[in-house]
């Protein structure tokens, strides 16, 4: 499944970050490498973005972007 | 003699790089809690023992690529600049992540010190940090700093005063990568005849597909184009092999590393005070108390802002009047019925300038009200709430601020709004949101709201309030989509990829210091602007000048009027001095100088003394008891509204002779659809330098032909007979879709770094604008509607098509949606 499938609340472990070129490169920046844990945190009050928790940071996402990010939910 | 040492700041947004810069140099500096605020290079210098050094505070950046101009900026100081150091500042809580700008630094063979930053931070997540260990492991000499509380200042600057060591060689093994990457260094050698760049920097970069290095290879020829087919087959292969990108097992790796350094260097406390942040954000961006406390936030901006700076207006207005007094007094005497050039001419630029200085208040107030939000950390929080309504309009959740500081409701400035700008990611939104802050409600546009709600839509005046409010944010919403599809398309876009940082507890000192130097810029960029501006005014309005003829005209008049008053006072002891038209002309300048200080609220007694300095025969004149004074006094009253009526005749038919006039009656034409005939086209384009000055041309305008004491309303309500609401709503239409000031068109240049979009900023509201108020009043005539039902049947027209503009797709993010643009395979 990928990360915008998630709800809140649940936890998920980075597989494979599909992105290319800038959102590739901002995706790292934040940290969504491989073997990474994300707990989706809340969607926002208009449902996008969605804000995740990872390695202690909280990251911001639109739904369009989280579906570069394959994940397994745990 | 020697050269300064040169230390470069760099680090990832957030770091509290800004904090480290000002408490190494002293200087105030923009220091703000939101990814990316520092776009210049803002330099500085550290005293020391050794001689002075040179601190550059290089622009935040997550990573070293040419994906923004951020990045840019700091990667091409890096490395063409070659700083003697660079201090690379962490985030201590963010260990992780931060240590990937980190090596990426290293891999630049650039001499690095870490400052390790928000120790205290780091140590309430139960994070204690080891700086040997992370010293041995980087190589390199590392700090440990709390640089908003000023710790460990003295440890960095004796780090930063040592001749550098050469630090040894960093290399992180690629792994997979490792034999492609030798093999290419070694390729690049070859290639270049001398060595620029570290060869294993620039191969690393080829294989992340970095555009300016792959055209700096490729420029060197045919042995740089096919080395860079040769990495793009390898690339393949790689991929093939190992099912993944380079660019992406770069990152893996760099992560690992990063990974393995934090393990050996950060001991864990488990159970510390575990995120108050994220139990803050459960309440702010809760789905229904969010959107209650942003509109809380907001409404409060204005209270403090607007209306509690307005008061404080009040105060500065004296101090701003005497000032202009006390100038004029240098000036030469005004005339009867016109005043030497200089003086008119100073009169002008002065008051210019004070319509701006009487905002100082509000300035003040809104800045640090910025400041404090964005220190607290609220903006991304503004961003993550409001991002979906404004992306469906191609702007960003980040587009907030500005058009807050515009005036979403009444009362902004479209200046700091335009400033704000700056720290929009996606470029295309930037220009959008730059674009349609000037149709926001700034303070100037209200004189005129104000002064046609009164006379043509008594009992209403609130609900016309609310729809010239909310009809200039639907309006901005539309236009901004329309430009994101049409001028803008061409720009690119950026994922949303935004970091919630932490909440900080801000500090009164950063509040005011930074509030202090936003209004300071703000006058030192718009007050000779302003002065130039006022300059070209004044020449469109008073040339070529009167006609001969009129001139005589008036003059006679002059001389009856005055003939009338020695008629009058003749025979009491004044009438010898005035007689003599010199001390005339200096008695009325004292008179006028005593009335408006009169006004101020100087007592007449202490202002006569005053005068009696300059000449006591005249100041005599000014104050006194018994008929003789009282003839005076009655004399002098019908002089002055002789005068007075005498001066207006004058200027307006000046004004309507001038280039300015003949303009607005050349577009009289075109205008009339409006409903706007030539007197409100004066009104207009005269305002173009300030929109304040569009009551205050009408009052010129329409001036009394008696001396009733009549308001302007009255007066344009009396000589305008045709004048409807149907044409008052027209004329505030098109003064909410106004053209921007000058100083806001300053800032569109400074902010697009181009004369063009400035230049666009100021055609497209006017055609807008036109366009909008000729509909209203040629199809409201043909429907037979006025006044309000006109405004909200406008309301719904242009709501309608907002609404079926949000509706279309925006290109880029509809393609993002299917993973066209930035998605691999």
């Amino acid at each position: 499944m990928t990360l915008d499938e998630m709800n809140p609340g649940s936890r998920g472990r980075v597989l494979r970050n599909r992105a290319a070129g800038v959102l590739q490169r901002r995706l790292m920046d934040m940290g969504f490498h491989r073997g990474v844990e994300v707990e989706v945190i809340r969607n926002a009050p208009l449902v996008d973005p969605v804000e995740f928790l990872l390695d202690g940071q909280y990251v911001s996402l639109r739904h369009a972007e989280a579906r570069n990010i394959e994940v397994e939910s745990q | 003699m020697k050269e300064n040492r040169v230390v470069a700041l760099a680090g990832q947004p957030n770091c509290g790089k800004s904090t480290i810069f000002n408490m190494l140099t002293g200087a105030r500096q923009y220091v703000a809690n939101y990814p990316g605020v520092t776009v210049d290079i803002k330099r500085g210098f550290l005293r020391s023992g050794a001689g002075a050094i040179e601190i550059v505070d290089l622009p935040g950046a997550y990573s070293l690529t040419s994906y923004s101009s951020e990045e840019m900026v700091t990667r091409d100081f890096i490395l063409n600049d070659a700083p003697d150091v660079v201090l690379n500042v962490i985030d201590a809580s963010n260990l992780k992540r931060s240590l990937c700008l980190t090596f990426q630094i290293l891999e630049m063979e650039a001499p690095l010190i870490v400052d390790l930053n928000m120790t205290d931070v780091a140590a309430g997540r139960g994070m204690s940090i080891d700086a040997k260990v992370l010293s041995r492991e980087l190589g390199v000499p590392v700090a440990s700093t709390v640089g908003n509380r000023r710790k460990g200042g003295r440890e960095l600057k004796t780090l930063l005063e040592a001749v550098p060591k050469g630090s040894r060689e960093f290399r992180l093994d690629y792994g997979t990568l490792e034999q492609d990457l030798l093999e290419t260094e070694v390729e690049l050698g070859t290639i270049f005849h001398e060595q620029t760049l570290p060869w294993r920097w620039m191969a690393l970069k080829l294989f992340e597909k970095d555009d300016s290095v792959c055209t700096r290879v490729a420029s060197i020829g045919e042995r740089g184009v096919a080395l860079l087919k040769e990495v793009e087959r390898r690339a393949k292969e790689f991929e093939k092999k190992e099912k993944d990108d380079p660019a992406s097992h770069i990152g893996y790796v760099r992560h690992l590393r990063a990974e393995e350094i934090e393990r050996a260097s950060v001991v864990r406390t488990p159970g510390a005070n575990r995120d108050l942040t994220d139990r803050i954000d459960s309440v702010v961006v809760n789905r229904f108390f969010g959107p209650v406390l942003l509109l809380g936030i907001i409404y409060a901006l204005y209270e403090l802002s607007i209306v509690w700076g307005y008061k404080l207006t009040e105060y500065v207005v004296p101090w701003l009047n005497r000032f202009q007094m006390s100038v004029e007094g240098y000036l030469p005497v005004a005339g009867f019925w016109q005043s030497p050039m200089l003086r008119s001419l100073v009169g002008d630029v002065l008051t210019s300038i004070n319509s701006v200085l009487i905002y100082i208040p509000i300035f003040l107030i809104l800045f640090a009200c910025i400041a404090f939000l964005e220190d607290v950390g609220y903006m991304p929080r503004m961003a993550f709430i409001l991002d979906r309504v404004f992306r469906r309009f191609g702007l960003h959740g980040q587009s907030t601020l500005p058009l807050i500081l515009g005036g979403i409701f009444i009362g902004g400035c479209a200046v700091p709004g335009v400033m704000a700008t700056r720290v929009i990611a996606d470029d295309r939104a930037r220009f959008a949101t730059i674009l349609v802050v000037p149709l926001m409600n700034c303070m100037a546009k209200i004189p005129l709201y104000t002064l046609l709600i009164s006379i043509y839509f008594v009992g209403s005046e609130g609900g016309m309030m609310l729809f010239i409010s909310s009809i200039t944010i639907v309006a901005a919403l539309a236009v901004a989509k329309v430009l994101s599809l049409t001028v803008l398309r061409q720009r690119p876009s950026s994922p949303f990829v935004m970091e919630m940082p932490p909440y900080h507890m801000p500090t009164v000192h950063g509040i005011a210091s930074r509030s202090i130097e936003r209004t300071w810029l703000f006058c030192k960029k718009i007050l000779s602007v302003i002065m130039l501006v006022s300059v070209a005014v004044f020449f469109l309005t008073n040339y070529p000048g009167l006609p001969e003829e009129s001139v005589r005209g008036y003059e006679r008049k002059a001389a009856d009027i005055r003939a009338g008053f020695l008629r009058e006072i003749e025979g009491t002891s004044y009438a010898k001095t005035l007689r003599d038209e010199d001390a005339f002309l200096r008695y009325l300048d004292m008179s006028d100088r005593f009335r408006q200080s009169r006004l101020a609220g100087a007592d007449a007694e202490s202002l006569v003394k005053r005068f009696s300095a300059e000449d006591a025969t005249l100041a005599s004149m000014m104050a006194g008891k018994g008929d003789e004074f009282r003839k005076l006094d009655k004399a002098a009253k019908k002089l002055r509204n002789g005068r007075l009526s005498l001066i207006r005749d004058a200027s307006s038919e000046r004004l309507n002779g001038s280039v300015l006039g003949r303009i607005a009656a050349f577009l009289e034409p075109a205008t009339r659809f409006a409903g706007f005939n030539r007197k409100v086209n004066v009104a207009l384009l005269s305002s173009l330098a300030a929109k304040e000055s569009s009551v205050a041309t009408l009052g010129v305008l329409y001036q009394p032909q008696d001396d009733a004491g009549k308001t302007l309303g009255e007066r344009m309500k009396e000589q305008e007979r045709g004048f409807t609401p149907l044409h008052a709503l027209a004329l505030m239409v098109f003064m909410a879709f106004y053209p921007p000031c000058v100083a806001t068109l300053l800032m569109v240049r400074v902010e697009t770094r181009s004369w063009l979009w400035s230049l666009f900023a100021l055609v497209y509201p006017t055609a807008l604008g036109l366009g909008c108020a000729s509909l209203i009043y040629s199809g409201g005539k043909a429907l037979g509607l006025t006044g309000l039902p006109a405004a909200w049947a406008f309301f719904g027209l242009l709501g309608a098509v907002a609404l079926l503009l949000g509706m279309i797709p925006s290109a880029n993010i509809e393609d993002e949606a299917d993973g066209v643009v930035f998605e691999r395979r």
